[in-house]
């Protein structure tokens, strides 16, 4: 292959002004990560809360946790971002699109709650999953001793359940984490549109991408150990 | 590190091997051998080389790579010669030119000096200088109109480190986005999320030629940039290859068919929606297409 290597080239600085381009994937790694977390807040509340109603008595609570999941599952992630960045501010009454479009940081809020609502649905599943492999009699005792619905989940189903799909959860999150990169569609400057934008500078494809993964892997690797390192933190003893 | 040990013994084993009897080397070799030569080409940069209605690849670029084609046919004495076409991105365009899948990229890949440490060029087709389109209804037509604005341009392009140098040189202050390719950044300022889309003029031309309201766009007056050399792309250090794109494009602009070329795609409408660009031939390519160059340096031109 005809190509000419040059491993030097992180070292060199970016056209950008700011940095070396090292720098550049490195702020790109940086939002990769703020946005990974803060879509993982929004997903984490939502999915629990969604999950939760779709195991609840009540018909309606049902409906809407399955609409829900359904609507956001079976929309495919990319669509929704374009739904949520170019659709949103024009359904919208005039003034507040024209807010939204001059927000700063758009791309990034943008972003934060489409995957936050997006892995959401993923997440309500997983939580009615862990639910429901519960044996049925931790429900009843529940409602044996007297707890309201509430408090049987608060004190019986749920600390049970988180424990057993903790497992899950982590592979939801390192999907949650890749799936930023989706997001360089509508403009944030994460690290797979760093890596993209560094070869188009330097045309050093190889070496762009390269680094790249080996960034991701590199956090996948820590979100893995600590996942580990807390599942055997709030192991019930004797459990397993 | 250890392919680029590698390099010597591999070419030291391609030496060995025996001469054929022109002693034709990498890519005219590889095109006599398979009878086939691969054009690179884009889907969407009107009008150097994007899809038609019928999904064929056509365009300015693609009728200069035609014309070379027919150069490398007569140069290698073949009675036929396939013509395969490879889409390629701004993304693929160097992995495939570098391992041997596309032997030329007929788009409008800018020519520059990093640039050419990975890749050669053949002679300019084209100059462009980075403006900015906005609408009208705006009321900015200069870069300091834009002052506190936010600006929209593609990710990974010149363009986009220009206006960045810009602004940091003339504190404007701009917010500026990146957006993936160019038809979401019309879109931008289509829907109003930014204000002004810092692009080769060209382009932007083509972008507010084919949206809804042509009228409702204005390119700025001033540039960024000087104008800046678009090439054909092709493999680095294949010297006999490369002298046969040169005389082959260079014969091709000073006849009279590169200016018949040119007004076909830049003065006429053009497919698939029969737009027109109205981009007569200024002068700094009429001097480039006299004295045909391939240098990367904007001053030259």
């Amino acid at each position: 292959m005809n190509y000419n290597w040059n491993w030097g080239i992180f070292f060199d600085m970016s056209p950008e002004g700011t940095g070396t381009y090292a720098d550049m994937l490195l702020s790109g790694l940086v939002w990769t990560i703020v946005t990974a977390l803060c879509a993982w807040v929004i997903a984490f509340a939502i999915g629990s809360v969604v999950g939760v109603m779709r195991t609840l008595p009540s018909r309606a609570a049902q409906a809407f946790g399955n609409g829900y999941v359904e609507l956001f599952r079976n929309i495919p992630l990319l669509v929704q971002m374009f739904l949520w960045f170019f659709v949103l501010p024009e359904v919208l009454p005039r003034a507040w699109g024209d807010w939204l479009k001059q927000l700063p940081n758009a791309p990034f809020y943008t972003a934060v709650v489409c995957l936050g609502f997006f892995t959401a649905s993923r997440v309500a599943e997983q939580v009615r999953a862990g639910i429901q492999a519960l044996p049925r009699g931790q429900r009843m005792a529940g409602t044996a001793l007297g707890l309201t619905t509430a408090q049987t989940y608060r004190y019986v189903l749920l600390p049970n359940a988180y424990r057993i799909i903790l497992p899950p959860l982590t592979s939801e999150f390192l999907n949650n984490l890749k799936n930023t990169s989706v997001a360089l569609t509508i403009g944030l400057l994460e690290l797979t549109a760093r890596a993209r934008s560094m070869q188009e500078f330097s045309f050093q494809v190889f070496e762009a991408f390269t680094a790249a993964t080996v960034l991701y892997i590199i956090i996948n690797l820590v979100v893995v150990t600590a996942a580990g390192f807390l599942e055997r933190r709030v192991a019930i003893p004797g459990a397993r | 590190m250890r392919l680029r040990r590698l390099v010597p013994v591999l070419l030291a084993g391609l030496a060995a091997l025996p001469a054929s009897a022109q002693e034709l080397t990498g890519t005219l070799k590889k095109i006599k051998d398979t009878g086939a030569i691969t054009l690179g080409y884009r889907d969407s940069s009107v009008p150097f080389s994007y899809l038609d209605g019928d999904q064929k690849p056509v365009g300015y670029a693609m009728d200069i790579c035609y014309k070379v084609v027919d150069a490398v046919k007569a140069h290698l004495k073949l009675d036929k010669l396939e013509t395969k076409l490879n889409p390629v991105t701004s993304a693929t365009r160097i992995p495939l030119i570098a391992n041997g899948t596309v032997d030329l990229e007929c788009g409008s890949t800018t020519n520059n000096v990093d640039r050419q440490k990975q890749v050669a060029f053949t002679n300019t087709h084209f100059l462009t200088a980075s403006r900015f389109v906005a609408k009208k209804a705006s009321n900015v037509t200069k870069f300091d109109d834009l002052k506190g604005k936010t600006v929209v341009s593609t990710s990974g392009t010149t363009n986009i480190r220009q206006i960045n140098e810009y602004n940091t040189a003339n504190k404007l202050g701009l917010t500026i986005l990146p957006a993936k390719d160019h038809a979401e950044a019309f879109l931008m300022v289509e829907t109003g999320r930014a204000v002004a889309f810092v692009m080769d003029d060209v382009l932007l031309a083509s972008l507010a030629a084919g949206s809804k309201e042509p009228d409702a766009y204005v390119i700025s007056k001033d540039a960024i940039s000087k104008p800046e050399p678009y090439g054909i792309m092709l493999r680095k250090d294949d010297a006999p290859f490369k002298k046969v794109v040169d005389d082959a494009t260079a014969a091709f602009y000073r006849s009279p068919e590169g200016k018949t070329t040119y007004d076909k795609w830049f003065t006429k409408p053009i497919p698939p929606r029969n737009i027109n660009l109205n981009l007569p031939m200024d002068e700094a390519l009429k001097k480039a297409f006299a004295t045909p160059s391939d240098s990367p340096d904007p001053a030259m031109y």
